[in-house]
């Protein structure tokens, strides 16, 4: 791109020239709207903050999500925050196609770079929690499982989620770095997915994150392993370019990241970043 | 069957008529446009999205016709399933008289309106390794149907026998019974009468039934990822390669949509010119 | 007990129906064709249902040639499938999948027939009926009067001791119909069982049939052969049926009182209660009273004008429900509308009194 400007690539040109004033003003606007709500003075200086804030979130974030949701409504009367909770990837495609949605909440920074790479974000994306994976065995622990080795023993079923979402390749990375080899019975779409099965009794161990075995619904044990810490995930956050409502949307982000926030997302088993 | 006849004639008469289309009021033609419109626009924003250009090296994938043998297979198996049950289901709510034929008619039609998730969370709780038959089966014969290609067939049946069961006994209901009578009167017992006679009238019916079933167990998701998980070459059916191909790779998954609707439509063309256009 | 074979069928037929229940006795001699003859809604077809065991009874029996088929009181009831008892049903219900050969073997393969066998007697069946050249087609490519014929054939095949007709000829057009009435009489009359015949249609009746039995809302109204029952209709169905005015009263000598004080002259002496017929063409109108030979005259209004064939018939009423049937030509000369008061006049030399014991 360094000078060699074709007529498409003009165009394209002329398309970053956009993002970049589009993320200079977010980015004008972010520090103006830091200036005005740090962390540490929330809610009371956010006064200006009304109506609907349109939140995309992982599924793994339901639970904290929704508890951050109402503070925050709670913090700024005459606002309101609407969750749309689903896989990561499904929500970044809902972005793309243009899904009238404020922020998006991503369990993993590859969901995240299709939507700043198709230009709809605004600003950079911050990562504002990290989560990490455990095996989700039925309560009580009936097989006695330890550690990933434990996995392979015969007659073991086990469920991990399919490689192209997030929590299947922090799985496959966590296998690799064992040296693990193990099939599973199957590949799940979603990690709720995989947990429900551990939940049903249908399969006696799955790797699923922290957050989604500390779900008391969920009625598992999480059991931690080292080798999870070689497979950390990164949940990255930002405003979204088409934002209809971006001053509530800054509001709710720094809201996320502010002490309360974070406190809630830690009590759910998220890592601060 | 001089109706019928008498029908079949008057049909062909307005067919032959020069200015028949003329007569199609506006009134139903313009909302049969928009429906045929609505239904038909998804699948040409499928076609303008397709990259033809990499379609026979997508092809080529071996993952993909393992995904599209399995769905062909456990579509088709499903469909066997419920003309087996469905059948004599349906008349049984066609014909006979019983306490409660409301309510199971309405029973039948539950898998329709319950989320395919949810029929299949309800599948594993009744044949999942804990559930009440299943363990069961589990302890008495060593069987388990969750995360079985057999798994997979049980839960397309489960979404796509409400499709054959609510046709065949639509053309139970349509058929006249008295052919039914003819025969007794002939000396046809009962199992006779609905072989010899009762069968072939209503295998119009069946065929319709069987290709909205097959069609539906086809496209069948939600089920069968619950209750039988997703696993290549054993329970991943094209459905599931498409929604975990949408995970990372929008055109991969375009591609395979496409492969799935040119088979079924294929299939279902060359089936509906042998069996539903001439009863 | 009647074991002879004088009656194949010994028929008492109890069913409740809506409105009134059916409750009729039939007896059918091998070889002997019965009409049974009444009105739409008079209980016909359930008789027939019921001698086909597609209609349970609510009383009485049914025998065949000694057997008892159906006696609810003895709990007795055979299922349609195991009764000695072909049916040919209105519209036939050939079955349409089958060809006119397979719509007959079909009886005798059920009857535990060979294939090969079953359908050697089929089209022998068939080419009794004419119809040698379309055994292999389907009842929908088949005439109305072939269909009929399938359907006979079919119902024969399976050799029954009673066979039923239900309005065989009902769905035929006008037509076809004088056609099939004789073929089908001769082949019932070929039929060494018994036959009964259910119709509306007198005249289907009295071609086809030895012996009419006719019934009104359930119950028998009269039977005998075709003269006697035409002849001495005892009822108002029967009289319409075969265009006969009928009136029931009380005679003394020449003069019949009826139940609204009219009094008719006849040419017979009778006492009691006594049936006078007469019929429409026998009935004169005029303008102003009518003079001369000894007749019945009274002043009537015409409630309906109908075509009936070449002439007119008039419909009216005043103290006799009548009808009349003129020449269009005397019509047009008294100017016949609704509404117009008329005098009607019959000879007593054209009525006809018999006794209603």
């Amino acid at each position: 791109m360094n000078g060699h400007r074709t007529g498409i690539e003009g165009g394209l040109a002329l398309k970053i020239s956009r993002l970049l004033a589009a993320t200079v003003a977010a980015g004008v606007m972010l520090l103006a709207g830091c200036a005005n709500e740090t962390p540490s003075a929330p809610a009371t200086s956010a006064a200006g903050v009304t109506g609907n804030v349109t939140v995309f979130a992982a599924s793994s974030l339901t639970e904290a999500f929704k508890k951050i949701g109402t503070e925050f409504a709670a913090a700024n009367p005459g606002a309101k925050v609407t969750f749309n909770f689903a896989g990561s990837s499904a929500l970044a495609t809902q972005i793309n196609q243009g899904a009238p949605a404020d922020v998006f909440a991503s369990a993993a920074p590859a969901n995240m770079k299709t939507v700043t790479d198709a230009g709809n974000a605004e600003g950079t994306p911050a990562v504002f929690v990290k989560n990490q994976l455990v095996i989700a065995v039925p309560k009580g622990n009936p097989k006695g499982i330890k550690g990933l080795s434990d996995l392979t023993k015969p007659g073991l079923k086990v469920a991990l989620c399919a490689e192209q979402v997030p929590c299947g390749a922090a799985a496959k990375k966590a296998l690799d770095a064992a040296k693990v080899t193990l099939t599973p019975v199957t590949l799940e779409q979603d990690v709720k997915q995989a947990l429900s099965k551990v939940s049903l009794g249908e399969v006696d161990a799955a790797l699923v994150y922290r957050t989604d075995a500390k779900v008391p619904t969920a009625n598992v044990d999480g059991i931690e392993f080292p080798e999870s810490a070689g497979a950390i995930n990164d949940y990255p956050i930002v405003v979204l370019k088409n934002a209809p409502n971006k001053t509530a949307a800054q509001a709710f982000l720094a809201y996320v990241q502010s002490d309360k926030g974070l406190a809630v997302l830690t009590t759910a088993g998220f890592q601060k970043p | 069957m001089t109706s019928d006849t008498s029908i079949g004639t008057a049909s062909r008469r307005v067919r032959s008529r020069r200015h028949g289309r003329s007569r199609i009021p506006l009134a139903l033609l313009i909302p049969a446009v928009i429906g045929l419109a609505f239904l038909v626009m998804p699948l040409a924003g499928l076609l303008i999205r397709t990259p033809w250009a990499t379609l026979p090296q997508r092809l080529a994938e071996p993952g993909i016709l393992t995904a599209l043998g399995l769905s062909l297979q456990t579509a088709t198996l499903a469909t066997v399933l419920c003309i087996l049950f469905g059948v004599p289901l349906a008349w049984l709510l066609a014909r006979a008289e019983f306490p409660g034929r409301r309510l199971v008619r309405a029973l039948v039609t539950v898998p329709l309106v319950l989320p395919p998730v949810v029929g299949g969370v309800a599948l594993l709780l009744v044949f999942g390794r804990r559930g009440l038959i299943g363990s069961w089966l589990d302890a008495t014969f060593g069987i388990t149907l969750p995360f079985t290609t057999a798994g997979v067939v049980l839960a397309e049946a489960f979404v796509a026998m409400p499709f054959l069961v609510i046709a065949v006994e639509g053309a139970l209901r349509g058929a006249d019974s008295r052919y039914e009578e003819a025969a007794a009167t002939l000396g046809a017992t009962r199992w006779a009468t609905f072989t010899r006679v009762t069968l072939p009238l209503v295998a119009p019916g069946i065929a319709a039934g069987a290709v909205l079933c097959w069609a539906r167990a086809l496209g069948e998701f939600g089920a069968t990822i619950t209750f039988a998980g997703n696993f290549p070459g054993r329970t991943q059916t094209m459905p599931l390669a498409v929604y975990l191909a949408l995970e990372t790779d929008l055109q991969a998954a375009i591609v395979l949509s496409l492969i799935l609707l040119t088979v079924s439509v294929a299939i279902l063309a060359a089936l509906r010119d042998k069996w539903i256009a001439s009863p | 007990m009647s074991a002879s074979p004088a009656s194949a069928l010994d028929a008492h037929i109890k069913v409740g129906l809506g409105g009134f229940d059916l409750d009729i006795n039939l007896t059918v001699a091998a070889g002997q064709v019965v009409a049974l003859l009444g009105p739409n809604g008079a209980g016909k077809t359930t008789a027939l249902r019921a001698l086909a065991g597609l209609r349970p009874l609510s009383g009485g029996h049914i025998r065949l040639q000694g057997d008892t088929l159906d006696d609810p009181d003895g709990n007795v009831f055979t299922p349609p499938e195991k009764r000695p008892i072909g049916v040919v049903f209105q519209d036939y219900l050939l079955f349409p999948h089958l060809s006119a050969l397979d719509n007959v073997a079909f009886g005798p393969r059920r009857h535990g027939m060979a294939k090969a066998e079953a359908r050697a007697l089929a089209a022998r069946w068939l080419d009794r009926m004419g119809l040698a050249e379309f055994v292999g087609r389907k009842p929908r490519h088949l005439s109305g009067g072939q269909a009929q014929r399938v359907a006979l054939a079919r119902a024969l095949a399976v050799n029954p001791a009673l066979l039923l007709l239900d309005e065989p000829l009902a769905a035929l057009d006008a037509r076809t119909r004088v056609d099939t009435r004789a073929e089908l009489h001769h082949h019932l009359h070929d039929h060494p069982g018994a036959t009964l015949i259910v119709t509306h249609d007198p005249l289907d009746a009295m071609m086809l049939a030895d012996h009419l039995v006719v019934i009104e809302d359930g119950a028998i109204v009269q039977q005998g052969d075709a003269q006697t029952v035409t002849a001495r209709p005892r009822t108002d169905y029967i009289a319409r049926l075969v265009g006969l005015n009928l009136y029931q009263g009380t005679a003394t000598a020449t003069a019949v009182a009826l139940p609204g004080g009219f009094i008719l002259t006849t040419a017979q002496t009778h006492s009691g209660q006594v049936f006078v017929a007469f019929p429409p063409a026998a009935v004169s109108l005029h303008q102003n009273r009518p003079e001369g030979s000894p007749r019945n005259t009274w002043q009537a209004t015409i409630t309906g004008v109908h075509r009936h064939g070449d002439n007119l018939r008039i419909q009216l009423g005043g103290p006799l429900t009548t009808a009349a049937d003129i020449t269009p030509a005397a019509a047009a000369q008294l100017h016949l509308t609704p509404g117009q008061q008329i005098w009607a006049a019959v000879k007593a030399t054209e009525t006809h009194a018999y006794p209603a014991e």
